[in-house]
């Protein structure tokens, strides 16, 4: 795919464990059995003809790659001289780059002979990626979710319960993304014998960072390539919104060997870093281990997990994938955090000016464009003009519309009231869920 | 040498297992926890583990979790620890162990941890996230301080694994008796006695079980092949629920003395 790969020195060639200091695989070792089993099998699928055309014919025939390369003029024209191009990832089957990583790792999975899927979501994007496999697959499917999540996130709790998954309201810690992980953990350590934890994102242990991040390349290879063949020539920034890292470490992949492309990673950086309401770990966190892996953490000075906060529940996690931790110290990517504030403008004007509905976890990216494109606008307007950004779109935005009416205050009267009664609604159903999650639990 | 291996086999040479309890730091707050300890230790316990609260504690059950949850919302600091651990080695012969998740360890330094410790002690630490590949700095900073280090040996680990995991421990190996988080049960899976022979086999001197022992009987038929007896959520309910007497009475009963 490149041709610049230098022998031995290159960032792509990062397999793991280790990234720098990063990564490892800090795990209780009833599950170091079932960690090798995936490394293994990893190893050996993704030499397999076979199961790599398999997986191929999926991302193709069922998620409907490649995904398209598109610019976004007026989008654009309202931020600067510079070009945007988003890499929409939000057409893919279920709405969001989730899909690439959840397909591969069902495909193991199956190969591995276990016939129940269990994964922790945030925005619901990964848990209903992984309950659209299970149902493809037909395997049994349980998703844990922090109940302030099922609560922003309603309308994707409902999805993932029509496609056939069992939704788990994880009522501890925060009651978000973080918690909702070590839940599943703890089915996991119980449970591996005929369950495959399918990690969403490029944390946790090794083998997870380097294998998601395999899943995802697609995202930057395909970018690339469309970047060649569209524009001749390759983009001179690229652009991701950072929580986990998924979406970012597939996109940045293809273009960590081309020294003329920026890699711009953007943390959700809540109501602001200064406030310690936010979710940017690599600019405020400090090395640690949580969730299987070191890298960059939001801790105390005794080294508790601070809560995270953002408007996107998909980036509310205090830690980041231990490649980015690496990423960053290197100085190959840049990590800055967007605001709330600051994401939900650029979420409006893709709205308004291009008619594309974004997911509050991709805004971000868009806010990072936006920032990019107006310094260099600033700077020298005429060179600014030349520079073309790709964007990922992670993923869309229908999932959002209820916070993005309540953010700009959409709702009349009437409805509003609609609204809070849905809520109300939907914490009752929670505190059943609360009950049987009790009973799994002790089990 | 080893104030936990010579804790085991004090019991050992008395004929039977050894029965070592858990209780967390600080729960419900200090001066009981120190109570709860020393009532456990003077009801049987030969060897004590204070389990340091933390806020993602992906091996404990839900009892442990509430209790620890709600230590850390009064405020706990590692600090406690420390006095707890001090305090009780005062008042009682028992080996006190803590039972550390590894951030907490790594947010402090190994070095420093281990020397906090040691001076307020500790026999050592039992780490349930750390396994010997990771735990280089750990152990190089126990060796510096005299320190035992107990590490997880699962129903699931290889002859290979078990032997570096009989290495890398000093004290006793803690087999995982059921695939699960802590918690109370009404059985115990008999793969508590294929991992307390694997890992004798691999060359562990003592290997104690965990992790779903509730009640005497578990404690009589465990320690039918098991150098010790390890038992958690139901000393923690029993402080829960009725406080340090409740926590003698229990001890009393699984040790046998009731």
């Amino acid at each position: 795919m490149t041709d610049s790969a230098a022998a031995g020195s290159s960032h792509r060639d990062a397999e793991g464990p280790y990234y720098g200091p990063y990564g490892g695989r800090w795990m209780p070792e009833s599950l170091i059995a079932a960690l090798d089993e995936v490394e293994q099998t990893f190893g050996e699928a993704r030499e397999d003809e076979e199961f790599v055309a398999e997986y191929q014919r999926l991302c193709r025939d069922y998620t409907g790659r490649p995904s398209l390369l598109a610019e976004v003029p007026r989008f654009a024209a309202e931020q600067g001289a510079a070009r945007i191009l988003l890499k929409r990832e939000d057409l893919n089957h279920t709405g969001s780059h989730k899909i690439n990583n959840v397909l591969g790792q069902a495909l193991l999975a199956r190969r591995m002979g276990k016939t129940r899927l269990i994964a922790e979501t945030g925005a619901g994007q990964h848990g209903v990626a992984t309950a659209t496999a299970a149902a493809l697959m037909g395997m049994e499917c349980m998703i844990y979710m922090g109940a302030e999540d099922t609560r922003r996130q309603a309308l994707n709790v409902a999805r993932m319960r029509l496609l056939g998954a069992e939704v788990v309201a994880v009522e501890h810690g925060a009651k978000t993304l973080k918690d909702a992980i070590n839940e599943a953990l703890r089915d996991w350590v119980a449970t591996v014998e005929n369950t495959h934890y399918l990690l969403g994102t490029v944390t946790g242990p090794h083998p997870f960072p380097s294998m998601v991040r395999w899943f995802h390349q697609v995202i930057g290879e395909e970018a690339r390539e469309q970047m060649l063949a569209q524009e001749g020539r390759l983009p001179d920034a690229v652009a991701a919104c950072v929580g986990g890292g998924s979406n970012a470490m597939g996109l940045f992949h293809a273009f960590l060997d081309d020294a003329e492309v920026a890699l711009h990673g953007y943390e959700a950086g809540g109501d602001g870093v200064e406030t310690g309401r936010h979710a940017a770990a690599i600019t405020l966190g400090r090395s640690g281990v949580l969730h299987g892996a070191r890298s960059y953490l939001m801790q105390d000075e005794d080294g508790q997990t601070l809560d995270s906060h953002s408007i996107s529940a998909g980036l509310d996690y205090p830690s980041v994938g231990p490649e980015h931790a690496h990423l960053a110290d290197s100085g190959r990517a840049i990590y800055e955090p967007v605001t709330d504030a600051e994401c939900m403008t650029a979420f409006e004007t893709l709205c308004r000016t291009e008619g594309i509905i974004p997911a509050i976890e991709s805004a971000h990216a868009l806010a990072g464009a936006a920032r990019l494109s107006a310094a260099w606008t600033a700077e020298d307007p005429a060179a600014a003009a030349e520079k073309i950004i790709v964007v990922s779109l992670s993923g869309r935005g229908d999932k959002d519309v209820g916070t993005a009416a309540e953010w700009f205050d959409l709702l009349d009267a009437e409805q509003q009231e609609q609204q809070e009664q849905q809520e109300q609604q939907d914490e009752d159903e929670q505190d059943e869920d609360e009950q049987g999650d009790e009973t799994g639990v002790q089990a | 040498m080893s104030i936990t291996a010579d804790a085991v086999e004090a019991a050992r040479a008395e004929g039977r297992s050894a029965f070592i309890g858990y209780l967390p730091a600080g729960y419900p707050d200090k001066e009981t926890s120190i109570a709860a300890a020393i009532a456990l230790a003077e009801n049987g316990a030969d060897v004590l583990e204070i389990g340091i609260p933390y806020s993602d504690p992906v091996m404990d059950g839900p009892v442990i979790q509430q209790a620890t949850t709600e230590v850390l919302a009064r405020g706990f600091r590692m600090d406690e620890v420390f006095e707890i651990v001090a305090a009780v080695t005062a008042a009682t012969d028992a080996a006190v162990l803590v039972m550390t998740y590894w951030n907490l360890i790594d947010r402090m330094g190994p070095e420093v941890f281990a020397r906090r410790l040691a001076e307020a002690g500790g026999a050592g630490a039992i780490t349930p996230d750390l396994t010997p590949d990771e735990a280089g700095a750990w152990i190089a900073a126990a060796e510096a301080h005299d320190l035992d280090r107990v590490f997880l040996a699962a129903p699931t680990s290889t002859p290979e694994r078990m032997r570096r995991i009989a290495e890398a421990s000093r004290g006793f190996v803690y087999g995982v008796s059921l695939m699960g988080v802590t918690g109370a049960r009404t059985e115990v899976s008999d793969a508590a006695e294929r991992v307390v022979s694997a890992a004798h086999s691999a060359g562990a001197g003592r290997v104690c079980v965990g992790l779903g022992v509730s009640t005497r009987s578990h404690v009589e038929e465990i320690g039918g092949y098991a150098d010790g007896v390890i038992v958690g959520t139901a000393l923690v309910a029993a402080l829960r629920d009725g406080g340090v007497e409740a926590v003698a009475a229990k001890a009393a009963e699984l040790s046998g003395r009731a």
